[in-house]
């Protein structure tokens, strides 16, 4: 099986985030970029397939050289080979453009890609590119078993879950839950070492377009201080609660 | 042309998003200075729809789509949109829409637009202002293409009452094959879920372990809240992993949130901001939650939350 793990390369979960050149652009400086958590939890089931079914394991990113630490580190987590297409992500289209031309170029059986990315929270990559390729389709995926060319998913939904059946060339979003939390390894030594010979491809892009502009970014209106109350007068947050907030 | 909404029911009921969603297509529907058609699935009367500005429904009845499949739904809507030459197709942020609205958007070339929480400041240029970096920012975002798809985050438009009354029409597009077939659904039933909430109480590390969770499903109870946790307690296995809220959980946007010996850290805050009022719990006052919260009670909380419930229920009483 060759699989594809679709790898965003995101700020840090902790960091500040702020524009620049008239709130146009979104402010890199002292930022850390990370993979995406929702891709890394792909990846991390991808290095399952790997080990224990023989699948080959490509991770690709769409973006510019600036990208190329965090498909590094993707490299050291397992993956064999990282594949970069040379431009500048402009939105989930024309991402999914570039990404399902690689995917049939390549002829991979499975896609991996994060049910959404933490920057741009698009949550349509995955959905977008499955269409494209009319291949099948399972969002919020937190489980995934397959036999030859039969799959079997677990989607979380709004209050449950749902199992469902389908078939390779498959497209999951994924997400926590496919694989847990305490699964996720963090690169050693010999793997940092080993992904600096592994290669790095890198592609040229179709040149697909963009659908949608991000125009301007701004951030929310700061918020007004803490109401407290006494531990002692829990009546008085009832009272609150149901005639200023009035949200009981 | 009309604007084109998908109001989606549970059960042939409609869902609160789905009602805010048409209110949105109403306002758009007037901008655009044209009419709103819905489309249900499998939804009995849905003569309410009118109360929220629909013109025309188009009413899909057919067993097979009985459960959800979103390839399934997007052809449907595809069809419906083809047919009303709809330029812009309004969906809601449910699980299910948001699985679907992608496929969608590559089904009718259109440019597709999530989280986006307020009206469209311009219909041409088309812009809308959406939620990025996980509720720390905004984008205002032109979609450029002829046609349209926009996901709506719940509970930023709201939901506006119309004077109008729909009239129905019965639609019936062809399907396509159906290759990711369901084979079980397990769902909580007669429990308020996270994405429908009105209400969630939501707790954290500081309630010790698993054996305290009692009292947060008995104040969720009296409130008729969803129950959610922080992302430790699901790790350490305390809660399931459907209750995770937060940056790398799932999203809250409810009216009240209420958080229990939850320390307020950043990946939490950013995935349940969007709440309109936060309360927090918490022994420590110098917890960040509290520059988050517009309520707090600085308290233990096996002590405060067992007075909460009790005058939750007195305050219940005299309602
Ligand atoms: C990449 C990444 C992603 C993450 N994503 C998420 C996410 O999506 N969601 C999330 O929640 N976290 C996320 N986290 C974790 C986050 O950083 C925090 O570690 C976590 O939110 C802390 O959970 P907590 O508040 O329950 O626990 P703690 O931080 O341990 O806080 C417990 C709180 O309980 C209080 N307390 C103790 N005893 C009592 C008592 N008797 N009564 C009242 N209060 C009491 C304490 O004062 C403390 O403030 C993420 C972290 C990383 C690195």
């Amino acid at each position: 099986m060759k699989i594809l793990v679709c790898i965003s390369h995101v700020p840090d979960t902790t960091s500040k985030i702020n524009f620049t050149d008239g709130d146009t652009k979104f402010d890199t400086n002292g930022v850390q970029f990370v993979i995406n958590p929702n891709d890394e939890f792909g990846l991390t089931r991808a290095m399952w397939f790997k080990e224990k079914q023989g699948a080959s394991v490509d991770v690709i990113n769409v973006g510019g050289p600036e990208t190329e630490p965090t498909l590094r580190k993707a490299l050291a987590i397992g993956a064999d080979t990282a594949i970069r297409v040379n431009t500048e992500a402009k939105d989930g289209m024309q991402v999914a453009k570039e990404l399902a031309k690689v995917v049939q170029d390549g002829g991979y059986d499975l896609v991996i890609a994060g049910r959404e990315s933490i920057d741009y929270n698009g949550g349509m990559v995955p959905g977008m590119l499955a269409a494209l390729l009319d291949a099948n389709f399972v969002n919020n995926c937190i489980s995934l078993e397959v036999e030859g060319t039969s799959a079997k998913a677990v989607r979380e939904i709004d209050g449950g879950k749902e199992s469902v059946a389908t078939s390779l060339p498959l497209v999951i979003g994924s997400q926590k839950g496919l694989v847990e939390e305490s699964d996720l390894r963090i690169p050693n030594m010999r793997g940092i070492m080993m992904a600096r010979k592994k290669p790095l491809n890198i592609v040229e892009p179709a040149n697909a377009s963009a659908e949608t502009t991000s125009v301007s970014f701004e951030k929310p209106a700061p918020k007004g201080e803490v109401k407290l109350v006494d531990a002692d007068n829990v009546a008085e947050l009832v009272n609150l609660l149901h005639n200023e907030a009035k949200v009981i | 042309m009309s604007v084109l909404v998908y109001t989606e029911s549970d059960k042939g009921t409609f869902k609160k998003i789905a009602l805010e969603a048409a209110s949105y297509a109403k306002t758009i529907a007037d901008k655009m200075g044209t009419t709103v058609t819905a489309v249900t699935i499998n939804a009995e009367d849905s003569s309410v729809l009118g109360n929220y500005g629909v013109d025309t429904v188009l009413k899909v009845n057919d067993s097979s789509l009985d459960t959800f499949n979103a390839k399934s739904y997007a052809s449907v809507l595809q069809q419906a949109a083809e047919k009303e030459g709809a330029k812009v197709v309004v969906v809601s942020s449910s699980a299910d829409s948001k699985y679907m609205a992608p496929i969608l958007a590559v089904n009718l070339n259109a440019g597709y637009a999530s989280n986006v929480v307020e009206a469209p400041s311009s219909t041409t240029p088309f812009t809308v202002k959406r939620n990025v970096f996980t509720n720390k920012a905004f984008a205002n975002t032109s979609i450029d293409t002829d046609v349209k798809v926009i996901g709506l985050s719940k509970n930023a438009f709201g939901v506006v009452e119309n004077t109008a009354s729909a009239t129905e029409e019965a639609f019936s597009p062809s399907l396509p094959e159906n290759t990711v077939t369901v084979e079980a659904v397990d769902k909580v039933t007669g429990k308020v879920t996270i994405a429908d909430a009105e209400i969630v109480v939501s707790g954290g590390r500081g309630l010790k372990g698993p054996e305290n969770w009692n009292m947060i499903e008995d104040l969720a109870e009296v409130l008729g809240a969803a129950t959610a946790c922080s992302k430790p307690v699901s790790d350490l296995g305390w809660r399931p992993h459907s209750e995770h809220v937060g940056q790398t959980g799932k999203p809250v946007a409810s009216n009240l949130y209420i958080a229990v010996g939850i320390s307020g850290a950043i990946q939490h805050l950013a995935g349940i901001n969007a709440s309109k009022v936060k309360v927090v719990i918490n022994t420590d006052p110098e917890a960040p939650f509290f520059k988050a919260a517009d309520y707090g009670i600085v308290g233990d909380a096996f002590e405060v939350v067992p007075k909460l419930i009790e005058e939750l229920k007195t305050f219940k009483a005299q309602q």
